[in-house]
């Protein structure tokens, strides 16, 4: 019998996940990649059914504001004119009224939420900003139709007597319903909720030793956050606000449902005339022909790129200002 | 004999102070009526924006004249502050009040027992009801959530747990989907799904568009709540010997539970009201369709603008009822959700 002791084979280490981490892996990595899957494919389909269209009219799509089509009684296309630019520049007037009324009142009141509320009150109110994001766009839109507008176009009629001078408020014929300055107030009540919370995120992440600094010098609670919070949360803010604008640029039902969709470009904020790329896809969609819809293919193509573009800028920045300041 | 100290608090309001701040705000109301009585303004705006400007600019005259020039600055912009929480919170009181005084009349039993089949939205109230709005938006909620939950999460696991060379740009990705406008999600299902594919409109397309619009509120909020599960449980479970799918899937997972129905209740409040892709897809019926792959399916937001469309005394009141159990629903998964992250938020 020998006496010679067994001597265990040396195990094989490796860093070679095992069978089921692969899977795993495999698995999880190809969810995570659905993202680029979609996005990818909204562009391509849209660009696919668009693209008759966008040939078509070439780059007066973008340049004119004609919305025609005329079809003989077989539904053969005769002639066609498909412009986009009354309902760019619409969009663009709409959201960017959205926004400069919104990012005073959300700058204002994610201030109140940091540094003057009392704690209760801060935790009601936080609540309830975040419920009002995600209230639906329909709500938004027939209250803006039934409650707000009445209101708001009397504060456009004042607008105009006080301020009419200005091109940009010029009202001539004299006709206030509607108007993209309406549909900017609407929009701009749904967008305060989201600037309000980017910016009361970025407020809070304002360095508190500097914060307790001000105050050790004397300083007034306006003087510290002039010192200390505004310049740390800046440009977060503006992200917050270009977000804002890239929802504010998307909307569609409640902007539809308070604006005067009108084909022709009107940059007078009160004129009750005016365009949204959103919109225009629910109001023609109903009765349009299969050419047509190919030409609102186009348009969501456009929008859609758009949005992506103004999102984009928007993220980057807020994710610049969150690691700076330090 | 002893004393016990009390402690002081110098910074605390006194009866006087308190007093003085009562009077500051009656001497504004005061001069917002005189102003407005003396000159030619009228109406609620003149009154609001008088008293506002008016009550700064005491406060800030008063700090001035005790304190001097940065305690007025500072006084004038603790009530410009006030405004902006104020203007924030106005809208939606105004929403909620709105909607419960108008949509109450149409409140009845029956409406939640009946569709829509045998009734037309300005016929009486009593006829007529929403079953199939709500039976339409649970199924297509329903359809979405089993596919939009999966691929959500599976997103939000690869950028934590994972976190290979795609993170980034995935990441990226996902914030720019969760700016991608509803109407084009109803565009793209419309252009490769209804006009090649099925042809005509069903509940299936509606869950499909819902689904894009969901998946980037599940896949960030997830990714918040994976964030924050502690890696000590990720190094426990490895160190016992567990591969790193059998840590995710037991330890990992499981702990982030209550935190992923966040997740998913927070998705669910953000397209249960979605219009616009609704409208382009669903062809919104007004029978009841348990079937979701074939024919036309109502939903409350489709009855919600049809009726509202229809523009009859007794559809208003319909469209407005239709609102009042949209919101509810909202409030209801919205508290849900609260309820269930507290943890996550008292941290």
């Amino acid at each position: 019998m020998s006496n010679a002791t067994l001597v265990p084979e040396a195990r094989k280490i490796s860093t070679e996940p095992r069978r089921s981490d692969k899977v795993f892996r495999g698995i999880v990595t190809t969810g995570g990649l659905s993202s680029l899957v979609i996005l990818g494919l909204i562009a391509l389909f849209l660009a696919y059914r668009g693209y008759e269209v966008l040939q078509q009219e070439g780059l007066g799509f973008i340049t004119k504001a004609e919305w025609a089509i005329t079809t003989d009684d077989a539904g053969n296309v005769l002639e066609s004119h498909f412009g986009l630019s009354a309902m760019l520049v619409g969009t663009i007037l709409c959201s960017l009224v959205a926004v400069v009324i919104a990012l005073p009142i959300s700058v204002f009141s994610a201030l109140f939420l940091n540094f003057y509320a009392p704690n209760w009150m801060k935790k009601i109110l936080i609540a309830i900003v975040d419920m009002m994001a995600a209230f639906p766009s329909i709500l938004f839109g027939i209250w803006g139709f039934l409650v707000l507008m009445p209101s708001v176009e009397y504060w456009g009629k004042l607008i105009n007597k006080y301020l009419g001078w200005i091109p940009l408020f010029e009202v001539k014929p004299y006709f206030f319903t509607r108007s993209p300055f309406v549909a900017g107030v609407v929009l701009a009540i749904m967008i305060i909720p989201i600037i309000t919370s980017v910016s009361r995120e970025i407020f809070a992440q304002a360095p508190l030793d500097r914060i307790q600094a001000a105050f050790a010098l004397g300083a007034t609670r306006w003087a510290m956050i002039k010192a200390v919070v505004i310049p740390h949360g800046r440009s977060g803010v503006i992200g917050g606000a270009m977000l804002g604008l890239g929802r504010a640029m998307g909307e569609t039902v409640a902007v539809y449902t308070v604006l005067n969709i009108v084909f022709q470009i009107n940059w007078h904020v009160l004129l009750g005339a005016g365009g949204n790329v959103a919109s225009l896809i629910i109001l023609k969609f109903g009765e349009a022909s299969p050419y047509e819809i190919k030409a609102l293919m186009a348009a969501g193509l456009i929008l859609f790129l758009l949005t992506l573009v103004v999102n984009a800028l928007a993220n980057v920045i807020v994710k610049s200002t969150g690691k700076s300041g330090r | 004999m002893t004393t016990t100290a009390v402690p002081t608090k110098p910074w605390a309001k006194s009866p006087r102070d308190r007093i003085r701040d009562f009077s500051f705000a009656i001497l504004a109301i005061a001069f917002s009526y005189a102003f407005v009585g003396v000159t030619a303004m009228k109406g609620k705006l003149a009154y609001a924006a008088i008293l506002i400007i008016a009550y700064a600019l005491i406060t800030g005259v008063f700090a001035f004249v005790t304190r001097g020039g940065p305690a007025a600055k500072d006084a004038v912009i603790k009530s410009c502050v006030a405004i902006g929480a104020i203007l924030t919170v106005l809208p939606i009181a105004s929403i909620i009040f709105t909607v419960l005084k108008n949509g109450l009349p149409g409140i009845h039993l029956s409406m939640f027992t009946n569709d829509m089949s045998m009734a037309t939205p300005t016929d009486p109230i009593a006829t007529g009801g929403l079953l199939h709005a709500i039976t339409g938006t649970l199924t297509m909620v329903l359809l979405a959530l089993i596919m939009s939950v999966p691929i959500g999460i599976l997103t939000a696991l690869y950028l934590t747990e994972i976190s290979g060379k795609f993170a980034g740009p995935i990441r990226f990705l996902v914030q720019a989907m969760s700016g991608v406008p509803s109407i084009v999600a109803g565009l793209f299902i419309l252009s490769a799904v209804l006009y090649p594919i099925t042809k005509a409109y069903s509940g299936l397309m509606g869950a499909l568009a819902l689904t894009i619009l969901m998946i980037p509120t599940i896949a960030r909020t997830s990714e918040e709540v994976l964030r924050l599960i502690p890696n000590d449980l990720r190094e426990a479970g490895t160190a016992l010997g567990g591969t790193q799918w059998r840590t995710v899937a037991m330890i990992v997972l499981p702990a982030a539970r209550s935190g992923l129905m966040t997740a998913v209740i927070l998705g669910i409040a953000r397209i249960a009201g979605e219009t616009a892709p609704i409208l382009l897809l669903t062809g919104g019926g007004d029978k009841i369709n348990p079937n979701a792959f074939n024919g036309p399916m109502g939903s409350l937001p489709y009855y919600i603008w049809k009726s509202f469309n229809a523009g009859s005394p007794e559809a208003l009141t319909r469209a407005w009822a239709g609102l009042l159990v949209l919101m509810v629903l909202i409030l209801i998964l919205f508290t849900a959700a609260r309820a269930l992250s507290t943890r996550k938020v008292s941290k």
